[in-house]
């Protein structure tokens, strides 16, 4: 499908959300409670069928983090980016995607671990690289380590 | 709480040995906690880290010249590899085009080290499996291979050749005929391979019907490269998303079928012969020029989001930088294909023998600090 096709027929289903077409693919704006039946839908239906999550990642803008999830259909070879903000940054929660693609369940420990965001219902909730005594969530924008040495 | 974490818990008649992180078979510092019935393996948890040097976070505060150095130490079997996706990632942000010249060495180089690193493991896979002669037969071409790398890029493993907008430095008057000189023996050794390791009867035997991976299950867990493609899946970067003039080389993607450990290891072997057949349609082609476009002194990318994958020896390397307009990335992410391959070794293991764990860690051919970036 081409962008304006899959633009079309999201909008169908979630009339929510806004589109940003500005980088290389279709982003997807999307609120945090209604990602995991968007992607549910993007994973499922036969015309999109998008099969392949292939990066999964945080960015913390420093006011709010946000999700990206980037996903790819090997049958269909369309593209999509979906973004979902997460406004609480004190406690961060989504909802896990790792029962619909299980490279997710990697994915979202190591956010999990880099970025302290909480994945309701992820079968194994733990630090994936740091000890289990880390304090802290390094690849946050506030983080500040005590023992860095500036040379 | 302990090194073995709050899960500790056995039904009757089970056990939990761990593998490393010290360990020969586990490729690098790599800890695995196997949970045994008798032989049978019923689960596999992988604890990572152990090398984390946190390069993501380092390069936060790096100009886009000098993050890439940081990557040749990733997966440092394919360090030119790893070097190039950065350096395309900066180059789409600033729409720049690397010249001819350029793209075409970084392919040669590309695909030498991907000869390099699918030597190595060959060896190693060997070594593993009990055949040690093997491991030297691959070093002798290898050596060659490294050799070449070292009297052009000045480095034999961690290259650091590429930069934004090109290469570093021209290639070294003997480049093409060291280049061909090695294709040569590669070639006549190939029948050779096959002779030592692929044909032995006890090699056969531990990786055949041993380790399947069903095609679904790869796209699932978010397999590429020769992991993926041994089940059966289409992922070859090189022909999707064709980059630094690919589209313009003839070359098949290597498929396997049965999606067990020795169909992994056929599409390496063939991927080897692939590899060869590409830099013998360039070597001779280099087109004169310039081997770098004309840049900045500070390379500032517009605010935006670039991603730029390309096939490392491994699979898909995913390079994701979000920039705000400063002189260094605000945020970078690293797909690194072993980090995803290595989440699908649980379901693999799961039901086969402890000593056929071995035969699926080395099939998978993990770079541990690629995993742990």
């Amino acid at each position: 499908m081409t962008n304006e096709e899959l633009k079309q027929y999201i909008s169908a289903l979630f009339p929510t959300v806004t589109y940003d077409e500005t980088g290389e693919f279709l982003n997807i704006l999307i609120a945090s409670t209604e990602l995991k039946p968007l992607i549910k839908t993007l994973r499922y239906e036969d015309d999109l069928k998008f099969n392949f999550l292939f990066c999964l990642t945080c960015i913390d803008w420093k006011t709010n983090l946000m999700m990206v999830y980037h996903l790819i259909s090997k049958t269909h070879k369309h593209i999509v980016v979906i973004k979902a903000k997460i406004a609480d940054i004190v406690k961060p929660e989504i909802e896990t995607v790792c029962d619909i693609y299980q490279t997710a369940n990697f994915h979202e420990r190591e956010v999990y671990d880099l970025f302290g965001v909480n994945f309701k219902n992820h079968p194994d909730m733990r630090r994936l690289l740091l000890d289990e005594s880390w304090e802290g969530y390094p690849l946050r924008k506030n983080y500040v380590d005590e023992n860095m040495i500036t040379i | 709480m302990s090194l073995l974490g709050e899960d500790y818990t056995t039904e009757e008649g089970e056990f939990v040995i761990n593998i490393g992180p010290q360990h020969p078979s586990t490729h690098g510092v790599l800890h695995l906690k196997v949970w045994l019935d008798g032989e049978t393996i019923k689960k596999v948890q992988p604890h990572l880290g152990y090398i984390h040097r946190s390069i993501e976070k380092m390069s936060e505060s790096l100009s886009y010249r000098n993050f890439i150095y940081a990557t040749s130490r990733m997966d440092y079997l394919s360090a030119h590899i790893n070097n190039q996706a950065c350096a395309l990632c900066v180059e789409k942000g600033l729409q720049i085009e690397a010249p001819p010249r350029a793209q075409m060495v970084r392919i040669i180089l590309a695909e030498l080290t991907r000869l390099a690193s699918h030597q190595l493991w060959w060896g190693c896979t060997g070594l593993d499996l009990g055949a040690v002669s093997p491991f030297f037969y691959a070093f002798r071409e290898r050596e060659a291979i490294l050799e070449i790398m070292e009297e052009t890029c000045g480095a034999r493993l961690t290259q650091n050749f590429c930069v934004p907008g090109g290469i570093m430095a021209d290639i070294h008057p003997n480049f093409q005929k060291r280049t061909k000189d090695v294709l040569k023996q590669i070639k006549s050794k190939f029948q050779e391979y096959f002779d030592v390791l692929t044909g032995n009867v006890i090699f056969e035997n531990r990786n055949k019907n041993v380790g399947f991976l069903t095609a679904e299950d790869a796209i699932s867990f978010g397999c590429t490269g020769p992991m993926a493609r041994g089940s059966g899946v289409s992922c070859d970067v090189r022909k999707w998303f064709p980059y630094d003039g690919y589209d313009k080389v003839q070359f098949d993607e290597v498929l396997g079928k049965e999606g067990d450990c020795f169909s992994r290891y056929m599409v390496r072997m063939n991927e080897m012969k692939q590899s060869v057949s590409i830099i013998e349609q360039l070597i001779d082609n280099i087109p004169e020029g310039d081997f770098q476009a004309k840049t900045k002194m500070v390379l500032k990318l517009p605010k935006g989001e670039f991603y730029q994958r390309v096939e490392t020896a491994r699979g898909e390397l995913g390079v994701f930088i979000v920039s705000d307009g400063a002189a260094s990335p605000y945020r970078i992410k690293y797909r690194s294909p072993n980090f995803s391959n290595l989440s699908a070794l649980d379901h693999v293991a799961r039901g086969y023998k402890i000593g056929d764990l071995v035969a699926i860690m080395s099939t998978i051919d993990l770079i541990i600090p690629d995993v742990d970036r």
